[in-house]
């Protein structure tokens, strides 16, 4: 009895069902019929006002881009600065025919065939309706002019534009870097960063240097204003606006001045030279030569200036001071005698005999002084004097290969220094680590003895070797390198100093150190390796000498700077620090294919210190001087 | 052999006209997102990557006979509104509103998993009490699909609230609520309107009256509504041709890849492209409540008809929003707007809906 009853309440039930689905069903139609209606209305009965509305549509969002930060030596000089000036900007996608666009626009102002081709390659890096400029600085004239003719040229706009300038042109061109246009590397990085929408009409960004290193305290913050705008894209009027906020400014450590002056000591030598404060690690010069010129990058560097740059053998897109590394040669020893000194391996009074070579036990190769017949009767203090090879090789095989490691790696040989730059090299130490890592071979007592003048694996960036010999101005106290002494916030005009950071702090007995330095203060006096440069120095000067090899010497075979390419001379190297009895400066100087260390690097050191100790010009040389190095010379 | 049989089988369960109609409508979807996106290949890629992952779902899902869904109604729903419970007491405020909850492993927004568990819940209570169907029972439902109504308006969001209660109460309706009860709750709806006016947010409100005038705030709230129209009636008849969009891509419309993409749909295809997209989803709405009508329980066309039900609302919802005739709620348009779960809960219906469709044999006693 149930269950016919069940079943017509099944089929009763379906029945409903379906009924309801064919209500439902017909809503639906009758619902998207009701939003036919509408977009009939809007988009048949309403086009007109639509289309007006759209063409006129020019309540526009425009972000205004921050003024870049400035960079400022440490006596306040103007090292990069933003001007303003009018550019002609194209937005391909309101221009209609872009080539007669152009071709017009030629009648009027001056177009080269090389801005044509830069615009034609913007074009094809950048997204559609994006606006590029066609042609930077225009003249007042010219602005005039293409006022004056605005309506003719729908999609082409003039507009106040800030650039960027480096007013010191090649100088510090390595410690600066320069800024460029935003490419799709930069764009993906800064998605990744997620900083993208502080960049919207920003156009340019760090890409080397300083300006790079320190791109967030440089960008500021994109403002942006709410613009009404006509059928063209010019804009009528601002609705509202929130300001954007300026970039901080960087202040250095580095002395634009002293810069200058280093820079003009190479001459037409290829080289770095950097200079550092050995109580802060403030760096106060940071040269790398030859160097070139950063206002040709900012708008896009054009081939020819380009091709000039990247293929000459000078190489001065690189950065010798951080990115090269050389040999140390010679300027090792006191960082060996102070090695010797700390294991208990020498003292001072210690005596070797050098004939002019050094051979290993049951062997009969020979390691060669490099004054032939040798020094004779060699102590520690002799040993920097003169630079005796033979020493420094038995010590080295006296020490070994470890000990050296471990006490050398202290002054940061062999590790990146951390300086507020970019792409830094570190350089190698060598260890039977070092070795295992980059070869199959195991490590030969051999390579512990060329090592003990700094040759073979040895490679130093002149940074480092600049930051080491900081350090033993200062007794062992390892500082980061800054460029940058204070970041000076643009709202509120407060000054964040950076403070010097300690890397390291090596134990060194003053009295080790006393036999080191006075040893190397006596390099610059007579009988010295360093003497001519030095003489009449009213302040003491600690230095050392050395020499790079650039390409090997056969056994037997002698070294004949005559008869040798001048490419493949050797490089000069050379540290010095002073006054030595209260050093203020410390400098590592490379000189590639200066040959002696003595001749060609130090009278560099000489310039330098003489003007940053004593303010005092080399001859001839008339810089305006920005505000007189009295005073304030150094910041502490 | 064995694997081919295996993908024979797994295919089976593919109801083929609904599949042909949702791959024509992802293509489209592709084609205006490259435009929405100002022709990012990597945002296309990443939109067919959803696709690809929806489709996966889909076809899982419909290989899951309905008793199984059946018997998942209960716990998915009690496990719906504990995490809607966890969400309203530790959730994660992101933007004003407590959508989301932290699992530690990934963030979720468990009112999307309601927009399936609700009609599956509803169906469940529908199809055990079949027999002995009396009002009451409506009242029972109605209950049930309040409770996370309420916690999902208090988040706030209004929208998926929405959402959520028109895809329960497509099941009460579709289970036979009485006429003069749907009569009555329309009349008791428009009474409380005025008091739901008061419980609103701010925002809330302000939407509802950029609706009626829009020009009021011209670059506030009116804006997305402004330019929507604006971009959609400039389209014209036939619209201004793919990526020519000047609202587009001029920056002028906002949201543009998720809410408001049908806008640049309007305006680069016009009347004509509308028409079509309209036609596309009616098609796709009639074959679910085909569906539906020839379903042999009475839980597999309750889910077939809200959840067909429920895409429709969807679909509606958005359009008449960027066309400016309802409010600016949130709504994506299923399968077009840029984003992964709202693709993948809109698949996993279709999923529902196919093997309701391909195991009736299998059910019919």
């Amino acid at each position: 009895m149930i269950r016919p009853a069940q079943l017509r309440n099944y089929q009763l039930e379906l029945a409903g069902f379906r009924k309801r689905v064919t209500i439902a069903a017909w809503m639906v139609v009758l619902l998207f019929l009701l939003l036919l209606a509408r977009f009939f209305y809007v988009q048949v009965l309403e086009y007109q006002r639509y289309h007006t509305l759209a063409e006129n549509n020019r309540i526009t969002i425009v972000p205004t881009p921050p003024n870049r930060g400035l960079i400022l030596d440490r006596h306040g000089v103007v090292m990069a600065h933003n001007y303003s000036a009018y550019t002609l900007e194209l937005t391909p996608s309101k221009t209609g025919n872009l080539e007669d666009t152009i071709n017009k626009l030629a009648q009027l102002v001056e177009i080269t065939p090389a801005q044509r081709k830069r615009f034609a390659k913007l074009m094809t890096e950048s997204r559609n309706f994006e606006t590029l400029p066609l042609r930077t600085r225009l003249t007042d004239e010219e602005v005039a002019k293409l006022a004056a003719n605005r309506y003719r040229f729908p999609g082409v706009d003039v507009k106040a534009r800030l650039f960027r300038q480096y007013p010191l042109g090649t100088t510090a061109s390595h410690v600066l870097g320069y800024i460029g246009r935003i490419n799709d590397a930069d764009l993906k990085r800064l998605d990744d960063e997620g900083v993208m929408a502080n960049y919207r009409g920003s156009d340019h960004i760090g890409k080397v240097g300083l300006e790079q290193s320190y791109e967030t305290e440089l960008h500021g913050i994109t403002g942006s204003e709410q613009v009404e705008t006509d059928a063209g894209g010019h804009a009528i009027r601002t609705l509202s606006r929130t300001s954007p906020i300026s970039g901080n400014n960087l202040v250095l450590n580095l002395d634009s001045k002293l810069e200058t002056i280093a820079e003009k000591a190479f001459g037409s030598y290829r080289g770095a030279l950097v200079a550092i404060d050995p109580k802060t690690g403030g760096v106060l010069a940071f040269v790398s030569t030859p160097g070139f010129d950063p206002n040709l990058f900012v708008d896009g560097i054009d081939t020819a200036n380009w091709n000039a740059l990247n293929d000459s053998p000078d190489k001065p897109l690189l950065n010798r001071a951080l990115r090269s590394a050389y040999p140390e040669g010679s300027t090792i020893k006191p960082f060996m005698a102070l090695a010797g000194l700390s294991y208990g391996v020498r003292k001072p009074g210690d005596t070797i005999f050098d004939p002019g070579y050094f051979s290993l036990p049951n062997s009969s190769h020979r390691y060669r002084d490099w004054k032939a017949g040798g020094h004779g009767t060699v102590d520690m203090h002799k040993s920097i004097v003169q630079s005796c090879d033979t020493y420094y090789y038995r010590l080295a095989n006296d020490l070994g290969i470890d000990r050296m490691h471990a006490f050398l790696s202290q002054f940061g040989f062999g590790k990146k220094t951390g300086i507020d730059l970019e792409g830094e090299v570190a350089g190698v130490l060598p260890s039977r680590e070092w070795k295992a890592k980059h070869s199959k071979q195991p490590w030969y007592p051999g390579e512990t003895v060329i090592a003990g003048i700094g040759q073979g694996y040895n490679l130093v960036t002149p940074l480092q070797l600049a930051v080491a010999t900081a350090a033993l101005a200062n007794g062992g106290t390892v500082y980061r390198p800054e460029l940058v002494q204070a970041i000076i916030d643009s709202r509120t005009g407060q000054r964040r100093v950076i403070p010097p950071q300690v890397m390291n702090q090596i134990k060194i007995s003053p009295a080790d150190l006393q036999v080191v330095v006075s040893a190397m203060v006596d390099v610059t006096r007579p009988g010295g390796t360093a003497v001519a440069a030095n003489v009449g120095a009213p302040y003491l000067i600690a230095a050392k000498t050395g020499t790079a090899q650039v390409v090997g010497i056969k056994q037997g075979e002698k070294y004949d700077a005559k008869h040798i390419l001048a490419i493949h001379r050797d490089h000069a190297v050379y540290i010095a620090f002073a006054p030595a009895d209260a050093p203020r400066i410390a400098i590592a100087v490379l000189v590639e294919n200066g040959m002696h260390g003595g001749t060609t690097a130090a009278p560099i050191a000489r310039a330098v210190m003489d003007y940053y100790l004593l303010g005092k010009l080399p001859k001839g040389e008339v810089i305006k001087a920005p505000a007189a190095a009295e005073g304030g010379v150094h910041a502490d | 052999m064995r694997i081919r049989r295996l993908l024979l089988r797994v295919l089976s369960h593919i109801d083929a006209p609904l599949l042909l109609l949702l791959l024509t409508l992802m293509v489209m979807s592709l084609f205006v997102q490259y435009s929405a996106a100002s022709q990012s290949d990597a945002r296309l890629l990443s939109h067919g990557l959803n696709m690809l992952v929806a489709l996966g779902v889909m076809v899982l899902v419909a290989n899951i006979p309905p008793q199984y869904l059946l018997s998942m109604a209960l716990p998915l729903y009690v496990v719906g509104v504990l995490l809607l419970l966890g969400v309203a007491t530790v959730g994660e405020v992101v933007n004003g509103s407590r959508r989301w909850l932290n699992l530690g492993v990934t963030r979720i927004q468990p009112s999307e998993i309601m927009k399936i568990a609700m009609p599956l819940m509803l169906a469940w209570y529908f199809h055990h009490h079949e027999a002995t169907l009396r009002l009451k029972d409506y009242g029972i439902a109605a209950l049930l699909l309040a409770i996370p109504v309420a916690l999902v308006v208090k988040q706030p969001d209004l929208g998926t609230a929405l959402l959520i209660s028109a895809s329960g109460f497509y099941v009460l309706f579709f289970a036979g609520l009485p006429w003069r009860i749907m009569l009555g709750m329309l009349v008791a709806l428009g009474a409380s309107l005025p008091v739901a006016w008061h419980f609103m947010h701010d925002y809330q409100q302000k939407r509802v009256l950029t609706l009626i005038d829009p020009t009021q705030d011209p670059l506030g709230a009116g804006y997305h509504i402004i330019q929507s129209t604006i971009a959609m009636g400039s389209g014209g008849s036939f619209g201004k041709g793919w990526l020519q969009g000047t609202q587009t891509h001029m920056g002028f419309l906002p949201e543009r890849t998720t809410d408001f993409v049908f806008a640049v749909f309007g305006e680069e295809f016009g009347l004509l492209g509308n028409a079509l997209l309209l036609i596309l989803f009616l098609a796709i709405i009639v074959r679910g409540l085909m569906i539906a009508a020839s379903a042999p329980t009475l839980f597999a066309r309750l889910m077939a008809g809200s959840l067909t039900l429920a895409f429709f609302t969807y679909a509606f919802v958005n359009m008449g929003m960027v066309s400016g005739i309802l409010p600016v709620v949130g709504v994506p348009l299923p399968l077009v707007s840029y984003g992964g779960t709202a693709m993948v809960t809109v698949m996993l219906g279709f999923g529902i809906l196919m093997s309701v469709k391909t195991h009736r044999k299998l059910l019919k006693s």
